[in-house]
């Protein structure tokens, strides 16, 4: 990473220790999405466009603030908008920004055939290079977030890339840069996980959200987007959030155990014939030649 | 069906008429190209594959493609042999010496009719697996109109497709291994149609018998 190329190891001529040796630095990044404080303004939507130079796409109207169901090829981040009544029969508008969740153990990437069409980086971004990309769709079935989407156009597949490129130059990603509550944070994985986990006891504490957390799905190895949710216990309110969503189980039979078979079993087959004809040879037909005329009578 | 004569002036025997042979080639070439980008897109090991069809790119629009061309031989061929390709009460000695017949000890080996129950096997298991490769390939084909709320229909169709596959595979290497290498003569069946007497005699005692039977009753 671009850090770790400005990290000194040895310095010429120079009495005395190195700057900064020995210093634990985390390369981790995550973006936190309080959704306690989001007002679905829609600015980081914006945000989004303009750094990745798409433009606002025509919107639907059902009967809702949501604007489009789902993010699109070119449209990586949308706000999920869910009008929830409580037990007590208060309303509650649950507003989250949907993006992809960079997770630490990517669907998309287990399912991917191409080679280096999904890279992950040691600071925990899962980017698509679309010039590698054979538009199969493989990582729209493995992805448990419903976030890579297929471009009719293009015949590629496209999702959110955290501001890989903002990133990568120290900058934080366009939608954190827009947010005017500052519901949007950046930072190291650890950071933000203590900032989220800080925001999510106040929620408990003094805001009667008894359920309010942090949500970090361990079922694909933690998240590089995490949210601090009203009530961790039922993520499903957010627009449909997963509550416990992994890399799908018949992907992983079919990229792990069924692919060994499969390789085995055709390594197998193709030796195997050969063996059988080194050892049994051809099937002789005796006197093959159409010498045998007068047989029919 | 079919209008060539069967035993030819030349005392060689048609064992696949011209529509017979057409179809197979349908299936066959397009099943090869089925197989080679199936296998690009099946491990890394093999994605080189990809490149050497023009790009895995390419070879991914053209594949679903190749599979609709695939099941219209398929279709074809059921049409056209499904009768003869019926399970008969003979059929289980036949597979009771299939040990036999894999040693190349044919003569105890039970006659066989125009198709022994190998190929039976093998018709029936690719008219199968075909079917569930063409659905389950549908999905694949266009994995963005399988809604969100229903997708788990698209990984159940990445297994289904990745199993069946592996089931044509054991059916093609014996196929293709069995037509070339050990028994000669089935390679020219099906590329210029005829064998000879003896091979007709040999392989498929039960039909030569009938043809001969047949042509006797005609004179």
């Amino acid at each position: 990473m671009s850090q770790a190329a400005t990290e000194i190891v040895r310095i010429s001529g120079h009495a005395g220790t190195v700057p900064g040796a020995g210093l634990n630095r985390e390369f981790a990044v995550c973006k936190l999405v309080d959704t306690t404080t989001c007002i679905g303004c829609k600015a980081c939507e914006v945000a989004c466009l303009e750094w990745n130079g798409y433009t606002f796409t025509q919107t639907t109207f059902d009967n809702s603030y949501q604007t489009m169901p789902e993010t699109a090829w070119n449209y990586w981040n949308l706000i999920k908008f869910n009008e929830h009544e409580r037990e007590d029969g208060s309303l509650m508008l649950l507003m989250r920004k949907d993006q992809c969740m960079h997770c630490a153990d990517p669907g998309c990437l287990a399912a991917c055939p191409a080679d280096a069409a999904i890279v992950q980086y040691a600071n925990g971004i899962v980017d698509f290079q679309e010039a590698n990309c054979i538009g199969c769709g493989y990582c729209m079935s493995g992805c448990p977030f419903n976030i890579p989407k297929f471009s009719p156009k293009a015949r590629k597949v496209f999702k959110c890339t955290l501001c890989n490129d903002r990133v990568s130059q120290g900058l934080e990603p366009a939608c954190i840069k827009a947010c005017p509550t500052g519901c949007l944070h950046f930072g190291t994985k650890s950071e933000m996980k203590e900032l989220a986990e800080t925001r999510a006891a106040q929620l408990r504490d003094h805001s009667g959200h008894r359920d309010a957390g942090v949500y970090d799905p361990e079922g694909v190895g933690g998240t590089h987007v995490i949210y601090v949710l009203h009530d961790a216990k039922h993520p499903e309110l957010y627009g449909g959030l997963p509550s416990n969503p992994r890399v799908p189980i018949l992907v992983q039979l079919w990229k792990k155990p069924l692919r060994w078979i499969g390789n085995f079993g055709i390594i197998f087959g193709a030796v195997g014939v050969f063996i059988h004809y080194l050892r049994f040879g051809p099937k002789i037909v005796k006197a093959d030649e159409p010498k045998t005329e007068g047989e029919g009578q | 069906m079919n209008r060539e004569p069967y035993l030819l002036p030349n005392g060689r025997v048609l064992r696949y008429s011209f529509r017979e042979r057409l179809i197979h080639w349908m299936a066959g070439i397009s099943y090869l190209y089925l197989l080679l980008s199936g296998l690009a897109f099946w491990t890394p090991w093999l994605f080189w594959i990809g490149v050497v069809l023009v790009g895995a790119t390419v070879a991914r629009e053209l594949h679903p493609w190749f599979g609709i061309l695939f099941m219209i031989a398929v279709a074809l061929m059921y049409n056209m042999w499904a009768r003869q390709m019926r399970k008969t009460p003979s059929d289980k000695a036949w597979w009771d010496a299939i040990g036999h017949y894999i040693r190349n000890e044919d003569d105890q080996v039970p006659s066989a009719d125009r198709f022994n129950p190998g190929q039976k096997l093998l018709f029936w298991g690719f008219f199968v697996f075909g079917i569930l490769l063409l659905i389950s390939g549908l999905v694949l084909w266009f994995p963005q109109y399988i809604p969100w709320n229903v997708h788990v229909v698209r990984q159940i169709s990445l297994f289904i497709h990745g199993v069946s596959f592996l089931f044509t595979v054991a059916l093609f290497i014996i196929h293709v291994y069995m037509g070339t290498a050990m028994e000669r003569g089935a390679f020219g069946s099906v590329i210029r149609g005829d064998v000879s007497r003896a091979w007709a005699d040999h392989h498929h005692h039960s039909w030569y018998e009938q043809l001969l039977r047949n042509s006797t009753t005609q004179k």
